[in-house]
């Protein structure tokens, strides 16, 4: 959440209640379990933590009035995000609202994301699958190593969806933009 | 190219007509495989991957760049000499089996070693050593049609190496696979790299994939991304997947 905040601050300052609107749309259906004070919750703590600040001039008593920018240290931890691969402790929908923030704000190009993260997932794969062939058929290590292998395959498929789904929808994008021309 | 190079390609192109409009299938390939790698091509369906290994199995031609298989170039060879070349250095294994209806498992494992002059007695032997190793030796009198689709996957690709080809390509090998036999395939494919045998593999799934020491991405005819996959990662990485990572 504290991630796909500071990135969807990276392009410009926003108000809690236009990030929040952006989290919603890109969630779809599961964005009406995102609650209407989390934003703010999030906002605060990276307030704290010197990731953003509101801009000056605003009043500091109404929070929902309040537009936030990126602070220096703030797009510095936006920069780390996007390049991270690591994936163990990593939920879909965080991966999901990376891309979401990736192309909305042109920090990154979300298939360039997409390859990364499933190259990485392969290798890892790679290894979870040496040690199970290395084990005797049917020992229970093996098991749990081709249930590990399983749900990391599950998601490789998953990013290729995105991949499809990303190179699709940036295609559309360039052609509407030639249109427009 | 050094003198471990099994198969190199160069600024391979292959273009369709569909519907009148031309497509680039495969667009200015360029690849080298050496002896024992494993190298993987994933992309999208309609990528070009199977027109890819098509023609570098010499079953449909370029109209543009070369190929040179254990340093002889290729890529001008008639159909005859493909069809004699193929036999001996390249084993072929492909989703839909392509097994020969009338014969038995036996009959069609060992088909290629008749066709290159083999003595019957040595040829069988063979191929029944082949599916012992394969699980499939039982099988060995039924007809393809009795036999499941596992069963036929491991007779193709059985057949696919009773001449000890150089190179095996493979077009979604576990396409029909159950996780099982998704398993015992990905045991075969590792011997063949102790083997020295090289082997280029088109799939979808990621088991298989990652297998490879290398991964080859294709988009529209393309590759447009280049991986190495044997780039050791930390084993701290494995305790987190298994979920050891955690408190103790």
């Amino acid at each position: 959440m504290q991630d796909v905040v500071l990135a969807l601050l990276a392009k410009e300052p926003a108000h809690g209640y236009e990030l929040r609107q952006r989290l919603v749309d890109a969630l779809g259906p599961l964005g009406q379990a995102l609650n209407a004070g989390q934003v703010y919750v999030t906002l605060g703590r990276l307030e704290r933590a010197g990731l953003v600040k509101a801009k000056p001039g605003d009043q500091q008593g109404q929070r929902n009035k309040r537009v936030y920018e990126l602070t220096a240290a703030g797009r510095e931890r936006v920069a780390e995000w996007l390049a991270d691969v690591s994936w163990s402790k990593v939920t879909l929908t965080d991966f999901h609202l990376k891309l979401v923030a990736a192309a909305a704000t042109g920090l990154a190009d979300p298939v360039a994301l997409v390859d990364a993260q499933r190259n990485e997932l392969l290798r890892q794969l790679r290894e979870v699958q040496q040690l199970a062939l290395a084990e005797p058929v049917d020992s229970p290590g093996g098991l749990l190593l081709e249930g590990v292998g399983l749900r990391l395959a599950a998601d490789v498929r998953w990013l290729e969806l995105c991949e499809q789904r990303w190179l699709a929808r940036l295609d559309l994008a360039r052609s509407e933009r030639k249109v427009r021309r | 190219m050094s003198e471990t190079t099994v198969l190199a390609a160069r600024g391979l192109a292959k273009t369709y007509a569909a519907d009148g409009v031309p497509v680039r299938a495969v667009d200015e390939v360029d690849l080298t495989i050496e002896a024992g790698e494993t190298v993987s091509v994933m992309g999208p369906s309609g990528c070009g991957k199977s027109t890819l290994l098509h023609l570098l199995g010499g079953l449909e031609r370029p109209d543009a760049g070369e190929i040179v298989l254990g340093g002889r170039r290729v890529d001008g060879l008639s159909e005859t000499a493909w069809a004699v070349l193929r036999r001996r250095t390249i084993g072929f294994v492909f989703q839909a089996f392509n097994l020969v209806d009338e014969l038995t498992a036996v009959e069609n494992v060992e088909l290629p070693a008749l066709l290159v002059g083999e003595a019957s007695g040595r040829a069988r032997r063979r191929a029944l050593e082949l599916m012992e190793r394969l699980g499939v030796a039982e099988r060995a009198d039924h007809l393809p049609a009795r036999l499941s689709g596992g069963e036929a996957q491991r007779i193709a690709v059985a057949r696919a190496l009773i001449n000890d080809p150089v190179l095996i390509l493979a077009d979604e090998p576990t396409g029909n696979l159950d996780s099982r036999a998704t398993g015992e395939m990905l045991r075969l494919f590792a011997d063949l790299r102790g083997r020295s045998q090289s082997l280029l593999v088109v799939t979808h799934d990621a088991r298989v994939a990652s297998t490879a020491d290398r991964l080859l991405t294709m988009r529209d005819g393309a590759i447009v991304g280049h991986t190495r996959l044997d780039a050791g990662s930390p084993s701290a990485l494995l305790r987190d997947l298994a979920g050891l990572g955690g408190e103790y």
